[in-house]
Order: C-alpha cells, then structure tokens, then sequence
C-alpha cells in the first residue's frame, strides 16, 4: 500500500506541468486520501472554476438541468431554449429509459429547440418563445406541461422567460416551468441541479396528490433511470414493502414531481443532483430523507437496512426475507466473478455519486480503487468519499485530461471507468475501459439485477482478449509498451 | 458470451425487464403517473401521422423538432483536427466544448481532443479576456500545441469577445511561445450550422498560414513567396468519413498527382491502437499548409461548407480554385477525376478507368432491386446533393429531401440534380425542415427506404422503413465512417449498403414461398 508521502510525491509530479499560476491553486484539488477524514491537509478544493484551457471533463448549468434532472421527465415538452447546438449534443445522449410511445405521450428521445437566430439575439426571443410553447401545446395535445432550458444567450440578452412562461402557462393550461440555467452559470453542471431542483421546488412542487396514502409510501429521489437502473432500484424496494409513490426523474411524470411531497421517506441515490429538494421537503413538509447506496451486494444489504429501519416490523421482516433470497444472486455472482477480477485496480472519474458508490461493489468482486474523484463534487462530496477508500488513494477533483492521462501511466490501472471524452483515449493505450456514465450502453447496474450486469461487464473489459493485441510480433522488444499494466493474464471461459 | 455468463444467465436491460415481476411493476406505477388513456394515445397517434397534422406541423414558426444540424463550432474543432499539432480553444462556455468531444467521440469512436476558456458569470460582466490568456498559457503548457485554432461559443459571440486583441494581449504578456500559431474564427451558433463553422475555421487557419493574420503587414505575405510547388489541393470539408479522405489520397495518388489535403483528419481521428496514446496523430503538415497558396490549382468538394474558405482562395491565392460536388456516385466521381486530371495535365491511368468500369459493374448487378424504390433523405446539403446524384443514377426515386441547414443556393444545386433525371420528377426539396416534418412527409406519402443519420432511426422504426445509415452523426452503428462512400470504391461500399438494406427488408417481409436463396 502506498503511503501519502509516496502519492503526494506522484501528485507534484504530475502538476509540475502546470505554468506557476495554475498550480498554486490546482494543487489544492489532488490530494492523497486519508480515510479517517481527520487530516485537514488530505481535504481536495473542490466547487470551484475549472481553469480555462486545461481540458476539463465538466459540462455546464444547462447539461445538469436539461440533461440530467429534467431531461428524463418523460411526459413533459423541454424545449433546450437558445441556439440548436445544446439540444442536439443532448438528444437522447443519456440513456434515461422511459415507457410512452415518443412524441405522443413521451418526449425522452426527442430535440425540441427555438434554434435561435441572430435576430432573436438582437430583438430578443420572447415572442419566439410564447410561439414555440403555443406550437408545441398544439402538435404535441398529450404532454402535461413544459420546461423551459436556458441556453447561454437567453441571461445575456435580458430575457423574460418567466413572464412568457406564466402568461403561456395560463393560455394553454397546462404548466410552463422557466428553468434560469444557462450554461456560464457556477462552475459545472452541479449548479445546473439545484437551479432544476428549485424551479421544480417553485413551479410544480406540491400541486398534485396521491390518493389513499399508506404509512409505507416513499420516493426514489435521485435516480434518472439509465439503463433501466430505477425499475432494479425500485423492485428492491417493493420487495421490502414499500408503496413508490413517486420517481424522480428517471421514467418519471410531471405528476410524480407534483406528489412527491406526500411520501412518508425520501430516498436519495444521487445526492449531489437532488439534495436540495430533499431540504426543500423536509423544510416544508417535514418529510425525512435518507441516503441509500444500491450498487453492489454490500451496499445494498447495508442500505435495505438502513431504510427498513424507518419503518415497522412488517418492513423489517419483508426486508430480510428479500436479502435472504437475493444471497443467493449475490453469491452467485460473486463465486463466478471474484476469481476472474479479484485484485485488479481500478481508477475512477465520474460524476454525481459513483465515484464513492460504485466502489462497494467493485470490491464486493474483489477489485481494489487506486484513484478516484468527480467532475462537479462538493466538499460534502468528499467528506462521504474518504471513508470508502484506503489510505493515500489518490483523490482528484475535476482533472484535466492531461492529470487523469498521467496519474493511468504512473498508477497503471487494470481499469478505467470515466466518460465517452476518456474512453478512447484509454483504449489507445491498451487499457480497460469502462463509460461510467452511460453504463457503456448496458445496465442496470443498480440494484441485485444490475449487480450481476455490473460483474459481467467488467469482467469481459478486463478479460477481453483485444488489449493482448496492441505489440505487432514485429516488435515485441518495443520498449515500455503498452502503457498500461502489463497484459492482463487470459482466464479460461 | 462465456461458460459463467451462460450458467448465471445474466440479462441486461434488453431482456431483464420482461420478467413478470417487472411488467407488474411497471403496471403498478402507472397509478402514479396519471397517464393519457391508452384510447387517446391511439387517437392522437393516428391523428399526428394524417394530412391533417402534417398541415399543422409545416406551418410551425418558432418550433424546432429533432432537427439535422449542429452548431457552428462543432464545425470548427473539426476544422481544427485537419491540421498537425494543432489544439482547438473554444472560447466562451465550457459546457460547449464538453458536448463537442463527446459528439465526436460518440460518431468516431476516437479521443478528440480540444479546450475551453472556461467563461462564466464574471467574464459575462467583464469579458473574457483573462479566460482565453489563461487558456492560451495552460493549454499550450499542458498540451505543446504547434497552432491553437480560436473559435467561439455562443455566450462570447453574444457579450461581443474581440479574438484578435484578446490574442494580441496574451502575446504581449508572453504567456504563448512565439512560434505558436494562433488562427481564429468568430462561430456564432445562432448562424448558420456547424458546416458554416467549419468553413470559417477552415477559412482563417488557410488564411493565417497562407497570408498571415488578416491586418498584418506584407512582410508576412513575402514570407509565403511565389514558388509554385507543383501540388493540387483538394479540399473535402465536413466530410465526417475517414475513409473518405484516405480514399482520395488513394485516389490522388494512383494518377500520380502531387497534392496537399486541406484539412485532413483521417489519422487524427483514426489513430492505430498501440499501447500509447499520442494526442496529435496526422492531420495536414503545418509546412505543407503554409505552401498551399503556391498550388497549381485547388478544388474543394463542398459548396455550402466552404464557401467562405473558396471565396478567400479566390481572392487571394492566385490560382484556379474549382468547387465541385462531393465524388459520390459514377458522375460525380468522373466530374472529380475529370478535374484532376484537367488542372493537373496527367492522364488518366488504367487502373482509374477500370475501379470505374467495377462500379458500374456493381451498378448493373444491383440495379432492378433499387429502380424505381421511393426514398426519403436527410443531412448536410453537400452530402445530399451527392446522394441525389448516386440515387438517381442506379434508377431510385428521391421523394423527400430534407435538409436542416440547406440554403437557397444547396435548394437550387438539388433542383438542378433531379430536374436532369427522369428518376427526379417524385422530389421535393425541403430546406429549414427538420425530421418532425419529415414523419410527416413520410407517413403521409410512404417511401421504400430512408438514407441519413442515425437520428432517423426513430423514424425508421415507427414507420417500418428501413434506414440506410449515411452522414453525419452515426452513433448507433460501428465503423461505417470508416468505409469510403467517395470515390469509385467508395461508390460499391454506398451501393452495397443501399441494396443490401433493400435485400435484408425483402427477406424480412417476405412470405416463406418468396423467401428466395439467391437473388
């Protein structure tokens, strides 16, 4: 195991590249991990600018509000508001799975934007505005209301979407809701959340109801769905007893965003993109919320528990007659996957929660976090992420692409799970890779289904026989090649 | 799949949630949701796919669904992956350029490098100036640039960034080497597309390595001196097809010409796997470049995306400078070979005329399964103007045309097309229109076959019409961009993908007597 000298040393390595100004503050955000949370000099910066011309990985306001809280609200029009190229670089990018037939009561899979032109900058987009939402309420009768993203120019130019909004709103009966998240707000897509999350708090929260309320309804907060991950999520918790009255936003309903305010338990997945609604509740209507992990069999046991306990002993005993019969799953898994993943490293840069909550269940398989860090974490964030990692992990908040390029050569890694930018670099240098976003087109990966999917597909990343392939036989003396770990032994399948 | 998968049975989201338990679950959501009645959702979809809805739906102003354009400097990173060593910035935003990569990622399956001055609410009030100074100085510390390739987002179009002096600046604090080239390009995403990006990128870095910054002094220009250096240049544009490019340096240099490819990115974004990365792979030599106004001639193979960069060339470069369209298909590959051989003296050889002769061979094999089939088609105006001609060529019927960001003069290019065809007089050219208006057009008046981007797969399915996967962004299916569709090889991999679409649907449909072995 590294000692934090060894990784500090590895750190200021690796930033020397930096010219002198950058580095006096880039310093503060890599640092290596102490998981007791008590050094204050093992604390990373975090939630603050990215330095320009670094290659940050970070997205913007609007990718956090239309691409990760609203964008999966399937019954609901957004209309990306500005310029065509938001929407676009955002269609359907996210995997967030919805039931409806699209463009008749779902609109997941589609683009709708005013595409604006040099004269809605120079006279304003209002009145294009007020026309897209009228032509929307009529081509599209079915959807329950409508969200309105902002792109950058809409803040610059002076817009009053707001007033368009609830004149709209009024002519059409339905709900417009202004969403001020423009994408040089903050510093990443983190403030995109809460932006998203306080219009929802502003515009829908509290108007709709559920009939017949039961002391065991709950809403799964915090989970978009992709790959299907809320339907795995949400059958653990109906398995234990629970009535979902509410899931935001993955297959969500405008009307679920509406009702949510009746359940008894708020359960939050990603903390980081919908805690503040969870305040928001619990301020209000004194609804209590919990934090819950259901990535990987630990976790989920852990957290099953955890959430059980809010509740009476029905609960209680459904809970641990479903732990009971998903051991075997579990087990299952495990007993296939363990000897073929046991003691590969792995390094992670991810967004909202996976970085601390996916790294149970890697190590449920065996696998170890060498490296490990968000694009848009907050202190908060971090504090969470200490205790799940060994001593002198390194942690890096929001690396260029050239400290995350770095850290794979000198940490030589069996795997790399980060985003689609990072992918194919990695592959470039012979290294495992895994998109951590997307779940590389597969999933679940939540829940005791999404577990086995999980272990499956990082055992075909690692055992691949591909990355073997790199050395023409030319040139098996090169030198120093490939860059990443040395072959990865082939297990027999 | 392995031995421990079979055993375990695992299913992903493709199968997993057939289970009656969750059919159950998903029933039992339902409550919640306050859905439309199964009644109504019928109702409204039959009444989206009538003449009724379509009347409706084309005469929307301000609404814009799922559309088939990007924005402009989407079009510059990829103008700036053309060259060697060279390091887009995209000033403004940082999201932008976040979405830029992972667009190109997704279609090329590639690293595609590029930086941000990472602008937010300060430099909305105060500029950016400290952005792209500080993006200059990291970047090109960080990433050894030969050039940096200045482009903008929307946010510092709209508060009025000047590129030129903020450049100037960063040179005056000496933040940048000396050496490093800096061309820049204002995109304005709320003009034009990302083809109009792209030629104004093309445009400025031609410009600055040819001539020298817009309002330098002569000096520069002596510098670049007249010595003709006996090359072609051939310019490709926006052409999202490595393959596309390799084939016509293939091409190129099979009949003996010297050329110089201006933007080239088919290494930079198609780079061998060897266990190291290396950042900048390929792209058209800086040296080479610098030269390229001492050509013997220049043709480019894209009106609408760069036009800006012909119109430079024109005025500046003092040769002759030949637009023509994309060398898709036997006649616009015989108008490009034809060309080449004009502006360059050679002959041309044997080996051309007989890849020729194999095209139209494949054309004569494959013909009676696509004469006469209706097709509906979207993308860039240059490639559709291209694909008219290929269509209309093996005897298909072009019906609807749809192009995003065509202008009058991609209007008039395709009205010419199919007016010199009989298999031209079914088409309507649809410029501004977006793939909404295309469910229309195809659910009201049914067509054999879709040829575009993978955003028509929705269509594709809904509608039951099998879709050729052609253009730009192809996400949903592997390495297509690799495989030319220029050129005459290029022409039998297009022809092979249109009629074997055809033949997969004809097996598909068919009842078991037609479900024929040979055909």
């Amino acid at each position: 195991m590294a000692d934090r000298q060894e990784t500090q040393q590895m750190i200021d390595e690796v930033l020397s590249a930096f010219p002198a100004k950058a580095l006096k503050t880039r310093i503060k955000h890599v640092k290596p991990a102490d998981p007791t949370g008590e050094s204050k000099e093992c604390d990373v910066k975090s939630n603050i600018k990215s330095k320009p011309g670094v290659m940050t990985v970070r997205g913007c306001a609007y990718a956090g509000s239309k691409g990760v809280v609203w964008g999966p609200v399937k019954d609901v029009v957004h209309i990306s508001h500005g310029p065509v190229g938001c929407g676009q670089y955002s269609w359907a990018g996210r995997r967030n799975y919805a039931h409806g037939e699209a463009g008749i009561d779902s609109f997941v899979t589609m683009q709708f934007t005013s595409d604006f032109q040099e004269r809605d900058i120079v006279f304003g987009g209002d009145k294009k505005l007020a026309k897209v939402v009228d032509e929307v309420a009529q081509l599209f009768p079915l959807a329950k209301g409508i969200s309105i993203q902002s792109e950058c120019p809409i803040g610059l130019i002076g817009d009053d979407i707001e007033s368009v909004a609830r004149q709209s709103s009024s002519e059409i009966g339905k709900p417009v809701v202004p969403v001020r998240c423009e994408g040089f707000r903050g510093v990443s897509q983190s403030l995109g959340h809460h932006i998203a999350n306080d219009a929802i708090r502003d515009w829908v929260l509290g108007t709709g109801d559920v009939e017949d309320s039961t002391p065991y309804d709950v809403a799964l907060i915090g989970d978009y769905n992709i790959g299907g991950d809320a339907w795995a999520s949400r059958r653990i918790l109906e398995d234990m007893g629970l009535r979902v009255i509410a899931q935001w936003s993955g297959d969500g309903t405008l009307n679920e965003l509406a009702s949510a305010h009746k359940s008894k338990l708020n359960l939050i997945h990603c903390y980081r993109s919908m805690n503040y609604i969870c305040e928001t509740m619990e301020q209000k209507y004194g609804t209590p919320w919990l934090e819950y992990n259901f990535f990987g069999p630990t976790k989920i046991v852990e957290s099953m528990r955890a959430i059980a306990a809010q509740f009476d002993d029905v609960v209680v005993a459904k809970t641990e007659a479903a732990i009971a019969s998903y051991q075997k799953e579990f087990q299952a898994v495990q007993e296939a996957f363990t000897p073929r993943l046991a003691g590969k490293r792995v390094m992670l840069l991810i967004g909202g929660l996976r970085p601390r909550h996916t790294i149970g269940a890697y190590e449920d398989l065996g696998m170890e976090i060498v490296g490990t860090g968000y694009e848009f974490g907050h202190s908060d964030d971090y504090k969470r992420t200490y205790p799940e990692v060994k001593e002198a992990t390194v942690i890096y908040d929001d690396p260029s692409a050239y400290e995350l390029e770095e850290f794979a050569r000198r940490l030589r890694p069996d795997l790399m799970g980060a985003g689609i930018k990072e992918k194919y670099v990695f592959h470039k240098m012979g290294l495992p890779f895994r998109q951590m976003h997307s779940w590389d087109y597969s999933g679940p990966y939540h829940g005791v289904d999404g577990f086995a999917i999980f272990a499956r597909d990082m055992d075909l990343a690692i055992n691949s026989p591909v990355w073997g392939l790199m050395t023409p036989p030319w040139e098996s003396d090169r030198s120093g090649s490939p860059e990443s770990a040395e072959p990865t032994e082939q297990l027999a399948s | 799949m392995t031995s421990t998968e079979r055993d375990l049975d695992i299913k992903d989201h493709n199968e997993l949630f057939d289970a009656p338990h969750y059919q159950e679950q998903f029933e039992n959501k339902k409550q919640f949701e306050t859905p439309c009645s199964p009644e109504e959702v019928a109702s409204v979809r039959d009444w989206t796919r009538g003449q009724e809805y379509r009347e409706k739906n084309f005469a929307r102003q301000g609404l814009v669904v799922n559309p088939e354009k990007a924005c402009q400097p989407l079009g510059a990173v990829l103008a700036s992956a053309g060259f060697e060593r060279t390091l887009p910035l995209v000033h403004g935003s940082q999201g932008c350029v976040a979405y830029f990569r992972t667009h190109f990622s997704r279609h090329f399956r590639e690293p595609v490098p590029a930086v941000s001055s990472s602008m937010t609410e300060d430099a909305a009030v105060f500029g950016g100036l400290n952005n792209m100074v500080d993006a200059l100085e990291n970047s090109t510390a960080l990433y050894k640039p030969s050039m940096v390739a200045v482009s903008t987002t929307c946010m510092a179009e709209v508060i009025g960034d000047d590129l030129q002096n903020y450049i100037a600046k960063a040179r005056e604090k000496e933040v940048i080497p000396d050496s490093l080239k800096v061309p820049y390009a204002h995109t304005p995403s709320f003009v034009g597309s990302h083809i109009t990006g792209y030629d104004s990128m093309l445009r400025s870095i031609l410009e600055y390595l040819t001539i020298g910054e817009p309002n330098e002094d002569a000096e520069v220009t002596e510098r670049r001196s007249h010595q003709p250096n006996g090359r072609l240049n051939v310019v490709p544009g926006f052409d999202t097809y490595v393959g596309n490019l390799r084939e016509l340096k293939r091409l190129l240099s099979l009949m003996g010409v010297r050329y110089t490819l201006l933007g080239d990115h088919s290494e930079t974004l198609d780079s061998p796997a060897t266990g190291a990365y290396d950042m900048y792979p390929g792209g058209t030599p800086l040296a080479e470049a610098e030269d390229a106004a001492n050509a013997v001639a220049t043709i480019l193979l894209q009106e609408s995306a760069t036009r800006q960069t012909a119109k430079m060339m024109r005025a500046k470069w003092e040769h002759e400078v030949v637009t023509l369209p994309m060398p898709i298909g036997v006649a616009n590959t015989d108008r490009f070979v034809t060309e080449v051989a004009r502006l360059t003296g050679v002959a041309v050889p044997e080996a051309v005329t007989a890849e020729r002769g194999r095209l139209v061979d494949a054309m004569t094999d494959s013909y009676a399964y696509l004469h006469g089939k209706r097709v509906a088609l979207a993308g860039d105006p240059d490639l559709v103007v291209s694909l008219l001609g290929f269509l209309t060529e093996v005897g298909a019927e072009p019906v609807h045309v749809v192009c995003t960001n065509g202008d009058d003069a991609f209007e008039q290019r395709a009205k010419a097309v199919l007016a010199s065809t009989p298999f031209g007089s079914k088409a309507t050219v649809w410029r501004g229109k977006d793939l909404w208006h295309m469910r229309s057009l195809v659910f009201t008046e049914p067509v054999d076959l879709l040829v575009g981007s993978s955003h028509l797969k929705y269509l594709s399915k809904e509608a039951g019409v099998p879709l050729v996967r052609v253009g730009f962004p192809i996400f949903d299916r592997h390495h297509l961009h690799r495989f030319p569709i220029v050129g005459y090889q290029g022409g039998i991999n297009l022809l092979s993908s249109v009629v074997n679409t055809v033949l997969d649907e004809l097996d598909r449909t068919a009842p078991d007597h037609s479900f024929d072995l040979i055909r």
